[in-house]
């Protein structure tokens, strides 16, 4: 009798704390995981110049200079700009609707050049950068508008309609060598 | 209807919860995969300055960050600015250039992220620049928030 009863129960492991034990690893991930979405303003340095070989010569009216003095002021190219200008003036800068003859002669050509000082405040050099990219990132979306009919933002990375837009407003924007000492 | 009435009540209303360690784990895995462990202990103070047109980093992978800001001295003190990379503050701006080379090396799509707090001076990134530039890690990205 004692056999036939020991017979009956079957050897089993009791899973109902499976999920008890997944909760908690659970919520030790959640508690541990930033997502903190790494977003930034992209930029390419220049590669140190060549000693052998001289820099590309650009002509002066493809060159827009602008600069952040120490005192946090946006100069470009020699005038005091306000930074809410800094938009409008690149936008007109690269793409010269009018055919200025002191504005740059293509979009292709145009060559943003920025320079700071060693005081400069990190924060306007941002504000400022920001506007650039606001520029050429209006520039571009006009011209895909117009081209494609949609906004920039919504065609596909490397696809062809993008680096088509890309090749028309290329972000020719150069860190100015600092000055020594 | 009386019959009717006993078969409903006979019926389970219970809902079935067999899945539930399956759905759980199903999230466990989601958050262990995403999950970046290894976070560097900060020994100087970030705070991010904001901008509107921010491009997002999609590989993590590629990225190498740099910290510069005010170094945290305890009791809430800040120094001096400091540049902190990986797990140790680099004093000798000659070193960036080796340590970023030998990233490069590793990885040569590497994007170098500046996480630099909003009230420094532009004279140290620029040093940090020059020997990114020496270093031949060419892309970078000024780290900021999206400003609202």
């Amino acid at each position: 009798m004692l056999d036939k009863k020991r017979k009956k129960e079957e050897p089993e492991i009791n899973g109902s704390s499976l999920a008890d034990i997944a909760f908690l690893l659970l919520i030790f991930f959640l508690v541990v995981t930033t997502i903190d979405v790494d977003a930034g303003i992209g930029l390419v340095l220049p590669p140190i110049p060549d000693e052998t070989t001289p820099p590309p010569p650009v002509r002066d009216r493809n060159l827009l200079n602008i600069l952040v003095d120490a005192q946090g002021r946006v100069l470009m190219d020699g005038d005091i700009a306000v930074i809410s200008e800094v938009r409008e003036r690149v936008k007109d800068f690269v793409d010269n609707p009018n055919d200025r003859p002191d504005l740059s002669e293509s979009p292709d050509d145009a060559v943003v050049s920025i320079k700071t000082d060693r005081r400069t405040p990190y924060n306007v050099y941002i504000n400022m950068l920001d506007e650039v990219m606001g520029a050429y990132a209006e520039l571009r979306n006009q011209a895909s508008q117009a081209r494609f009919g949609v906004p920039y933002d919504s065609l596909e990375d490397d696809s062809v309609e993008q680096d088509e837009i890309n090749e028309l407003f290329p972000k020719r924007i150069s860190i100015a060598e600092p000055d020594e000492g | 209807m009386s019959k009717f009435k006993k078969k409903q009540a006979e019926t389970k209303q219970a809902v079935p919860t067999s899945a539930m360690p399956d759905v759980v784990f199903m999230l466990l895995i989601f958050f262990m995969v995403t999950t970046v462990l290894r976070e560097v202990e900060l020994q100087v103070q970030v705070e991010y300055a904001q901008a509107e047109n921010i491009e997002k980093i999609e590989q993590k992978r590629l990225v190498s960050y740099i910290y510069i800001g005010p170094q945290r001295l305890g009791n809430n003190r800040l120094g001096e600015t400091k540049v902190q990379i990986d797990d140790t503050l680099v004093d000798d701006m000659g070193a960036i250039r080796n340590i970023m080379y030998d990233k490069i090396m590793e990885e040569p799509r590497l994007i170098v992220s500046l996480r630099v707090d909003q009230d420094s001076e532009f004279g140290i990134i620029t040093d940090v620049q020059q020997e990114l530039r020496h270093a031949g890690t060419l892309r970078i990205n000024y780290s900021t928030l999206r400003e609202i």
